[in-house]
């Protein structure tokens, strides 16, 4: 059985026939070329085939492609768009925050997605419990990045450089919008 | 330290620096190209069916509902599968019965591909898979892991020196050490693309080496090397999986050849890589120390027994380090091997080492506390003059160098001397350390580079290297920019496709010293043909130079790990706030990569200390735990302050580049350092992998 549907894809407009038991993770890799995402586990487990679904981080992996239809995805590559790299992408750079490579899109679209979330206020199991309820995450300490980005697993063990990636890259971004610098622009649906 | 001779002469400071990694955009934009990413406007899919018995023969295999299916381009199994070159001869480190997929009825492990579907798209593919019918006769297998089976085999004579049996000293430290069977687990799974045009055949392949596979793809077919490609320049991890060849890639190409002018893909699931691309074997190591009340051996007795299997004889060397660790006149290292109805092992970082540095390393701990020793104190009383395993000296060894820094570095010296006796609130913590030790051993095959100038002082630099992730791209840019003395800039380096010149595989932490002493020659070759003023085009090429000395002198990289283990009295949780290693392992090229390859090595030891453990249910031959959910490796979350440093170790005979290799020594002895603080912070020693709430519950429980 197929199904048409319409994914809009690092700010590019697709309309694609799926097969209805394909994922939204292998329609962005099979049917549109789009490879920023990875395969690694196709169970949800590891994290590779993260991107920011209508602004959110998410397994593509566990998404049917009929349940995306008109979604804005945003994938590593995306966030690359125009050429210049996300803050974030230079941060993992100047890090060494990844060695093979294949969880670092992933990687990347999980920790942009999470400093999202934490600005918006949203706790994670290592926030104290009265900070949530003042609405803000008072300081995302390295103990909350490890565990805000525990879903996204790394076997070269790139893990250290990547928290202090996130936080030099979540430094950065803060003191641009404190200097009124506007944040990068990013193709899909904000909230 | 020895210091013997200078260096090559650096021009431009290129190699030691720390510049980022020139593959770096590619990767963090995610546009760099896995094997199974490359765009075919002619893709089909390979699906594999797996055996379902661990030992027997497919009876009958019924493809009619399946080949009916849609979309379905060919159904094979044993009746119908392309021929391969069953008695051709493999390079030395394949498993030819492992390789030859779909060649007879016999079924030798549970999990055994016994038929694909190869269809217009994987979710077609995978349907039909799951609509072939198999019967089978099935025969009883054997899977049943033990030291105690009265069946084990000696692989080769056991290594003795003076007489162990005869060795005096008042203590003893007698234990059995057991680490457990894993997985490799890259985060990219063994994948292939293959297209076979009638003639020839190409393989985008996530591989450790290009040239093996087309060697051992070429022999398979019967096919002269020529007419096979095979293209990795971006592999997503291996750590010793992708070395030698597994079924997967096999099934490509007999899917490509059964479905010409197709490019077939092939990506093993997470699940089918706990069965069909190779693993640790689980090890058993009986160590036995004698010393003198100071703590000083008189024997060392280690018996490893390992897993290993009837299709193909793989040993996990585990008894192996223990040869050359510590001085002791009396001396027996031997393995033991159960050759069971299972997948063959394979290697996984640091083969032999890892689980090897394990259990005598915890032993040395145990013996340092019945001496009443600081266990760095115990280490140092034991350091051998000359290699013990050879007698030869050695080229470098600053184990106690390692051991001394790193103690300064982590503060060991206000350890308590007894265990237990630091509690922070709910929390019992401890400090523990372990030797790490990794032989420079020679490069499997050669290695050729080329060297050209493109003109305007831009230079392209040639061989068929696969960086899977240790930074090989980077360091290699640094060697031949350094050597030609120019920008890093205008070095372009092309690595990871058969069609350039011949590397050796990317195993045994060999990298550098066999591609970087490759291209040290190439580019000193092309100074000294060429001079300073090249025409465009001039090129030169050099093969991996001879080492003058390698049979005069045991040459190893050695490092010292240091770990901080808080227990919780409560729930037995074990976390590991700190790992601080030292490292002397030759020259470092790269600052930026080798700090990641040590660390991210002390980071798979980590894991290896707390979490992973592959069950195999013995009743029928399988892994029970085969996902991310029940295989645990190391998650962000696990890990804290970890932090490596090395010792400018100048070391010019192991190679012209000074380089020992810094791939694998990381994962070795964290696990024991995490063991050796567990068992400071509570008093419970645990002489077994991974570490576990209920190892100390019963001791530390309020």
């Amino acid at each position: 059985m197929h199904a048409d549907i319409t994914l809009t894809v690092d700010g590019r407009r697709h309309q694609l026939r799926v097969d209805t038991r394909t994922t939204l993770l292998d329609a962005l890799r099979e049917d549109l070329g789009v490879t920023a995402p990875k395969k690694g586990c196709d169970h949800g487990q590891c994290g590779s085939c993260t991107v920011l679904l209508n602004g959110r981080r998410v397994v593509t992996c566990l998404v049917l492609a009929v349940a995306g239809d008109g979604a804005e995805v945003v994938t590593a590559a995306g966030l690359a768009e125009g050429g210049d790299l996300h803050p974030m992408q230079e941060a993992f750079m100047d890090h060494d925050a990844f060695q093979c490579g294949y969880c670092t899109p992933g990687q990347i679209c999980s920790a942009v997605g999470m400093l999202d979330e934490a600005a918006a206020g949203w706790p994670s199991a290592a926030t104290p419990p009265r900070a949530s309820a003042e609405g803000a995450v008072a300081e995302l300490d390295d103990t909350e990045i490890r565990e805000r980005m525990s879903g996204n697993l790394c076997r070269c063990g790139a893990y250290a450089g990547i928290v202090s990636a996130i936080g030099d890259a979540a430094r950065r971004t803060h003191a641009a919008a404190a200097s009124g610098i506007p944040r990068p622009a990013r193709e899909g649906g904000r909230r | 330290m020895s210091t013997t001779s200078e260096r090559p002469a650096a021009r431009t400071g290129a190699i030691g620096a720390g510049p980022r990694r020139v593959e770096g955009p590619a990767k963090v934009a995610g546009t760099a190209a896995y094997a199974y990413e490359y765009r075919a406007a002619d893709a089909a899919y390979l699906a594999p069916v797996q055996a379902t018995i661990a030992r027997g023969r497919v009876a009958a295999v019924d493809t009619a509902a399946a080949e009916a299916a849609e979309g379905v381009l060919a159904v094979l199994w044993h009746g119908n599968a392309p021929r391969l070159r069953t008695d051709a001869e493999l390079p030395g480190l394949q498993q030819p019965g492992e390789l030859h997929v779909l060649q007879s009825a016999e079924v030798h492990y549970r999990g055994q591909p016994v038929a694909a579907v190869v269809a217009e798209t994987f979710e077609a593919a995978q349907h039909a898979a799951a609509l072939v019918t198999l019967t089978y006769e099935q025969l009883p297998h054997d899977a049943e892991f033990s030291a105690g089976r009265t069946d084990l085999a000696t692989p080769k004579e056991d290594h003795r020196q003076g007489d162990v049996k005869a060795a005096e000293g008042e203590v003893v430290v007698d234990q059995t050490y057991t680490t457990p069977m894993q997985h490799n687990n890259p985060m990219e799974p063994h994948s292939t693309m293959a297209r076979w045009d009638g003639e020839a055949i190409t393989l985008h392949e996530s591989t450790q080496g290009a040239h093996m596979v087309r060697e051992t793809v070429a022999e398979l077919l019967g096919l002269e090397q020529g007419r096979v490609r095979v293209v990795a320049p971006y592999v997503g991890g291996g750590f010793g999986s992708k070395g030698p060849l597994h079924a997967p890639t096999v099934l490509a190409v007999l899917g490509a050849r059964a479905v010409p002018h197709r490019s077939v893909k092939l990506a093993a699931t997470r699940r089918q890589m706990f069965s069909l691309v190779g693993y640790r074997s689980p090890t058993v190591q009986r160590v036995r120390l004698r010393a003198d009340a100071q703590g000083r051996l008189s024997g060392i007795d280690v018996t490893a027994t390992v897993q290993s299997a009837r299709l193909g004889d793989f040993i996990e060397e585990a008894a192996g380090p223990a040869k050359s660790m510590y001085a002791a006149p009396n001396r027996r290292m031997g393995h033991r091997a159960a050759r069971l109805d299972v997948p063959v092992p394979t290697w996984m970082r640091a083969p032999g080492e890892c689980p090897g540095m394990f259990g005598p390393e915890v032993a040395m701990d145990e013996l340092a506390v019945a001496c009443g020793l600081d266990p760095i104190e115990a280490r140092v009383r034991n350091e051998p003059e000359r290699d013990p395993a050879t007698g030869k000296p050695f080229s470098t060894r600053n184990l106690i160098a390692c051991l001394r820094e790193g103690a300064d570095r982590f503060g060991w010296a206000d350890r308590p001397a007894e265990p237990g006796a630091r509690r922070e609130g709910e929390w019992l913590v401890g400090t523990g350390v372990a030797a790490s030790f990794y032989p420079v051993v020679p490069p499997v095959g050669g290695s050729r580079a080329l060297v050209r100038h493109a003109g305007d002082g831009r230079y392209v630099v040639s061989l068929a290297a696969a960086d899977i992730g240790t930074g090989a791209w980077t360091a290699l840019t640094q060697v031949a920019a350094d050597v030609l003395g120019v920008p890093l800039e205008h070095v372009e380096v092309r690595l990871g496709d058969s069609a350039l010149p011949l590397a050796s595989l990317a195993g045994g932490s060999t990298g550098m010293m066999s591609w970087g002493s490759t291209v040290h020659a190439a580019a000193t070759a092309f100074r000294r043909l060429h001079g300073d003023d090249p025409a465009p085009g001039a090129e030169a090429a050099a093969d991996l130079p001879e080492v003058a000395h390698r049979d005069d002198y045991a040459m190893h990289a050695y490092g010292a790990q240091f770990a901080e283990v808080r227990v919780n009295t409560d729930t037995g949780e074990i976390r590991v706030p700190r790992l601080l290693g030292v490292f002397a392992a030759g020259r470092i090229v790269n600052a930026r990569t080798a700090r990641s390859q040590f660390v991210g090595g002390m980071t798979m030891g980590l894991s290896m200390a707390l979490h992973e453990e592959s069950v195999l249910d013995a009743r029928f031959g399988h892994v029970v735990n085969a996902d991310f959910a029940e295989y645990h490796i190391a998650a962000n979350a696990d890990v804290a302050d970890i932090q490596a440093h090395w010792i400018d170790e100048h070391d010019p005979l192991v190679n012209p580049l000074g380089a020992k290799g810094i791939g694998e020594i990381g994962i070795v002895g964290t696990a024991a350092a995490v063991a050796n603080a567990a068992y400071h912070a509570t008093g419970v020693r645990v002489r077994r992998v991974p570490l576990r709430l209920d190892d100390f519950l019963d001791a530390v429980g309020a």
